[in-house]
């Protein structure tokens, strides 16, 4: 063989020397190269090991916020006002679909899920984070679920979630008080980061936006718990490390009486206004309805354009209006509380009188300034005015006391200020004097606006809340409770417990959790101190006559009462000028008031009324029925009668109530 | 000659009658045994992808067995017919190649799909082995001017496929070959010199878009965590994460909750050291220095420069393998594709490593004095 002979030629030991040197120094590259492994993997596991261990913990452990269940409410009888409710969700994970427009057009075709639906999820996709849940449709029927659990495998990125959503039971009926939560939106991010609570809410969808719901923001909604888990490189929970619970917000108890609540809604019906009904003595608002009103869940789940612009349109009467804190000028139910400020400044006393020719008229000018009773009440008292509702008097009256005594007074009795109630929609309204002229027009007061205050119109607005404030105080006489709705908070207390042996034997049966409730206290303001405290007698006294002998609105309630009607004229008529709704806008016609309290003696519940544009009668016809009806629902079956035989009840001497209800000017 | 295996007294035990080098084949089953375990945890613990692995690694120690009884020496007449057919194999791959995960490797022959990058890493070393050996050595300058082409067609090849590892694979099989021949240090200085001359254009103008991107991303890795640079962070987590003695088997989280990608194939190594620890690595590296020790030796004990050369350059290149493998998935190296020799998951590099080590148990069995 050729190849042998070679190989026979050749040096065999050089060749061997050779390769063998040639070997040794491969092996010794090979030794090199192996202690640079070496060296990098210890560096890489001894040296920074530590490093590595937290970035792996960090990739494999999330920790996952868990919302707390936001506090429950009830009402003063402990009906559930505000609860949460288990919804469904369709959300979608963008990073996680295949096809994502197909499958949301097919998703929506097999669910039935609006067009409006599907826009406003595609305007989300574009400006959120792809690996963050969009939520396609926020409240599932028990059907739909159904059916998309069925078919969930044809759309990857695509699931069900499932939370606890506020729901309020009664809908329309407590969305004043109560207001409503809704999706968190960056305004509230932004303040929630203020106060530092961005953490706290990492877990929460809705927060309080109106009413008690965001008052109490605080207190309902708890303090967020924590899931730590162990998640794959997909972000999918493998298992549970370790778990915080959240703690539930605490239940509030507030001092509606959903009952009375109903009432009021019905009493108003068909009419725009508002009620509220206030316990005098502690301040507790006991009703507060706004009619129209709407259904706060609608806002939970995020209301549809639709719907929001339905709320907004004005034929729909703005329901949206929380009309127990707008301002409306207070006409006559003013009167007693102005009667009163002539009797503190000493202008007039009880038998002081006034002759009233139907007219009245500043001297040096033209104008008659005209009162509801063209013929004129003749000689009239501070009794008589306020019952019925003579308007010279009270024009006499507020000239002879000039403005700044009454807007002194009228401070006192909380006009032009926030009451303090527990919701933020509280309103000042307008306080009549010199400075709110100056701020509104930039003019100074004339006397001839104080003629106008002397009978609750003119410069001067109030809120029904305000109101029913002022004649709370008044029945009081002086006391000033803050008008509210919280009564108690509640909340579980972990009880340890006594037995140190049991608590060892297996302690997480031994804890008890026990609901821990506390009466929430306001504080009074300073009260109205009288120089002859006698006067608030005086003044009271006359609004029990006017109740009792005036309005056939309260003939046969067994209960007593007091009250004051009150009708304002949004336009003014020009002289001798007739008044007839019927020919004037509709918006245009007079508001009918009425303020009342009862049992005269002991007052325990204050009521105001407004009835806006009413197209016959004023405050006693149209708003006093209203008050009635409250009033009745309050005391049921109770009969209080008045220590005075001779007042009460008694509607024998029923004085001119059906006189001159058809041509109501200032009754 | 007489055919008792049990017989101590004579000169050839039971092993060498069945050509088997026993040190080497301890080894080797050591690392496939332990490649088992580590599939299986890195397969998401599921017992199909250790089957197959089984299946994989018994053909391919038949593989071994069977080239381990041919006489090394025959392989030399079958190198240049063999080679040509590698190369026109690889040629074919180019133009009507099957395309997979953006490179053109595998043949489809219609009943089999094949990568002929595969086979050209043992016709390489037998075919530079066997042309250098002719002559005398040390080499003449022009036989390995020649045998340098020859390396090179091949590597270009695969390298255009584009196939990175396999390339380097197969460039250093030759080269081993070539540095074993006694090329002379002056040359090697050159060729170096040149090799670094030679980089700028490689980058600019020989290297595809992924292939930068996955040496930009060896060099910042940070730069996109979540992107291109996730792979070898998420490696490095694994690995620094084991610490001394690992989280145990089943327990690496980096592989059990999927953040490691590629983690039954290429980055395996880094499966290993997060559940086995910086021990488990220094049992790893020894058993694969055992095995290149074995290889050297049976190098240096073999009777020719035919089979010396070539048992040198497939044990030198296996732990191109492992320094390669290591390297990359612990962030020295850039990321190409070379598994962890007999331990990663996969069947084809399995076979031809095992074929590998069949030539070796040829050489260190089929020897002409003992009889």
């Amino acid at each position: 063989m050729a190849s042998n002979k070679r190989v026979a030629i050749r040096n065999h030991s050089a060749e061997a020397n050779l390769f063998a040197r040639r070997t040794f120094i491969a092996f010794v590259g090979v030794i090199v190269l192996l202690l640079i492994l070496f060296s990098n993997i210890y560096d890489l596991e001894i040296n920074s090991y530590e490093k590595y261990q937290t970035r792996s913990n960090s990739n494999r452990i999330k920790l996952l916020p868990v919302a707390p269940n936001r506090g429950l409410i009830y009402d003063r009888n402990g009906v559930l006002l505000a609860e949460n409710k288990p919804v469904y969700s369709l959300e979608i994970i963008a990073e996680q679909t295949t096809d994502l427009e197909k499958h949301i057009l097919e998703v929506s075709d097999l669910l039935d899920i609006s067009e409006e639906k599907q826009k406003k999820l595609f305007k989300a996709l574009k400006s959120k984070r792809r690996f963050k849940p969009i939520e396609l449709h926020s409240r599932l029927s028990a059907q739909q679920v159904a059916l998309f659990s069925v078919n969930q495998h044809r759309f990857p990125g695509f699931f069900i979630d499932a939370r606890l959503k506020r729901y309020y039971p009664f809908g329309d009926l407590t969305t004043h008080s109560l207001g409503y939560v809704a999706r968190i939106n960056r305004r509230d991010s932004i303040r929630l980061a203020e106060k530092s609570l961005s953490e706290d809410y990492a877990a929460t969808r809705n927060i309080g936006k109106l009413g008690l719901e965001k008052y109490y923001e605080e207190l309902l909604h708890g303090t967020i718990g924590h899931q730590e888990v162990e998640i794959n490189s997909q972000g999918r929970v493998i298992r549970t490390l370790d778990y915080t619970p959240p703690i539930s917000g605490q239940n509030l108890t507030i001092s509606i009486d959903i009952e009375l609540q109903m009432i009021a809604k019905r009493a108003l019906a068909g009419k725009r206004g508002a009620v509220v009904a206030m316990d005098p003595r502690s301040g507790e608002i006991l009703a507060m309805y706004s009619n129209p009103s709407y259904d706060g869940n609608l806002f939970v789940h995020g209301i549809s354009t639709k719907n929001y612009k339905k709320l907004l349109n004005p034929k729909n009467n703005r329901p949206l209006l929380n009309r127990s804190v707008q301002g409306y000028p207070p006409a006559s139910t003013v009167k007693p509380l102005l009667g009163l400020t002539g009797l503190e400044a000493g202008v007039i006393t009880q038998k002081s009188r006034t002759y009233d020719p139907g007219w009245f008229q500043l001297k040096g000018l033209e104008r008659k300034h005209r009162d509801w009773y063209a013929p004129g009440h003749g000689w009239v008292n501070l009794n008589d005015a306020i019952e019925h509702s003579c308007n010279v008097f009270f024009y006499t009256l507020a000239v002879r006391l000039e403005i700044d005594n009454i807007t002194n007074m009228m401070e006192k009795f909380g006009f032009g200020d926030l009451t303090g109630i527990d919701i933020w929609e509280d309103k000042r309204a307008i306080l009549p004097g010199r400075e709110a002229k100056r701020s509104r027009y930039n003019q100074p007061w004339y006397t001839g606006d104080t003629v106008n205050v002397g009978i609750g119109q003119g410069l001067w607005t109030v809120t029904p809340l305000q109101l029913a404030q002022a004649i709370a105080i008044l029945a009081n006489k002086g006391q000033k409770k803050i008008p509210h709705f919280l009564l108690e908070t509640t909340k579980a207390v972990n009880i340890e417990p006594l037995n140190e042996e049991g608590a060892a034997e297996n302690k997480s049966i031994n804890i008890v959790t026990k609901m821990v409730s506390e009466k929430v206290l306001f504080e009074d303001k300073p009260p109205i101190v009288l120089k002859d405290s006698k006067n608030w007698n005086l003044v009271l006294d006359a609004m029990h006559n006017t109740a009792q002998k005036k309005y056939p609105a309260f003939k046969g309630a067994r209960y007593d009462a007091a009250g004051k009607s009150g009708t304002a004229q949004l336009i003014s008529k020009k002289q001798d000028e007739e008044y007839d709704a019927k020919a004037i806008k509709e918006k245009q016609r007079n508001n009918a008031m009425f303020v009342a309290f009862a049992p005269y003696e002991k007052p325990e519940i204050v009521v105001s009324v407004i009835v806006e544009n009413v197209l016959e009668g004023g405050g006693g016809f149209n708003a006093a029925p209203v008050a009635r009806q409250v009033l009745d629902q309050y005391f049921g079956d109770r009969e209080i009668v008045s220590s005075d035989k001779n007042k009460h009840p008694q509607h024998s001497n029923v004085y001119g109530h059906n006189k001159k209800t058809k041509n109501s000017g200032n009754n | 000659m007489q055919n008792h295996g049990y017989d101590q007294q004579k000169k050839r035990s039971f092993w060498q009658r069945i050509h088997i080098d026993l040190p080497l084949l301890l080894c080797i089953l050591a690392l496939l045994v332990l490649g088992l375990f580590v599939v299986y945890s890195a397969g998401g613990q599921e017992i199909d992808i250790v089957y197959r692995q089984i299946k994989r690694v018994g053909i391919a120690l038949l593989v071994m067995f069977t080239l381990a009884q041919i006489p090394p020496l025959a392989y030399q007449k079958w190198a240049v017919p063999v080679f040509i057919f590698g190369l026109l194999l690889l040629v074919a791959v180019l133009l009507f190649g099957h395309v997979g995960k953006g490179a053109q490797r595998w043949l489809d022959l219609g009943f089999i799909k094949f990568q002929p990058s595969e086979i050209m890493k043992l016709v390489v070393p037998i075919m530079i082995a066997g042309y250098v050996s002719q002559q005398n050595l040390p080499a003449k300058l022009s036989t390995i001017i020649i045998a340098f082409i020859l390396v090179l067609l091949p590597t270009i090849l695969i390298f255009r496929q584009p196939d990175f590892g396999t390339s380097i694979l197969i460039a250093s099989s030759g080269i081993f070959v070539i540095f074993l021949a006694g090329v002379s240090w002056k040359l090697i200085g050159v060729c170096t010199g040149l090799a670094l001359g030679f980089a700028p254009i490689l980058w600019f103008y020989l290297l595809g878009s992924y292939q930068k991107q996955r040496v930009t991303t060896f060099l910042n890795p940070e730069q996109d965590p979540l992107g291109s640079g996730y792979q070898i962070i998420q490696s490095k987590i694994a690995i620094g994460s084991g610490g001394f003695d690992g989280k145990g088997w089943l327990q690496g989280t980096q592989s059990q909750l999927e953040f490691l990608p590629e983690r039954h194939t290429d980055f395996i190594f880094a499966v290993f050291s997060e559940e086995f620890g910086f021990i488990g690595v220094v049992a790893l590296l020894s058993v694969y220095l055992l095995i290149v020790m074995r290889g050297l030796w049976i190098s240096v004990k073999a009777e020719h420069a035919f089979t010396k050369l070539l048992a040198g350059s497939i044990t030198l290149t296996f732990f191109v393998y492992v320094f390669v493998n290591i390297g990359m998935v612990s962030g020295l190296l850039p990321v190409v594709g070379v598994p962890l020799p007999l331990v990663s998951y996969g069947g084809t590099s399995m076979v031809t490593l095992l074929a590998g080590f069949g030539m070796l148990m040829a050489i260190s069995t089929h020897k002409r004095f003992i009889a």
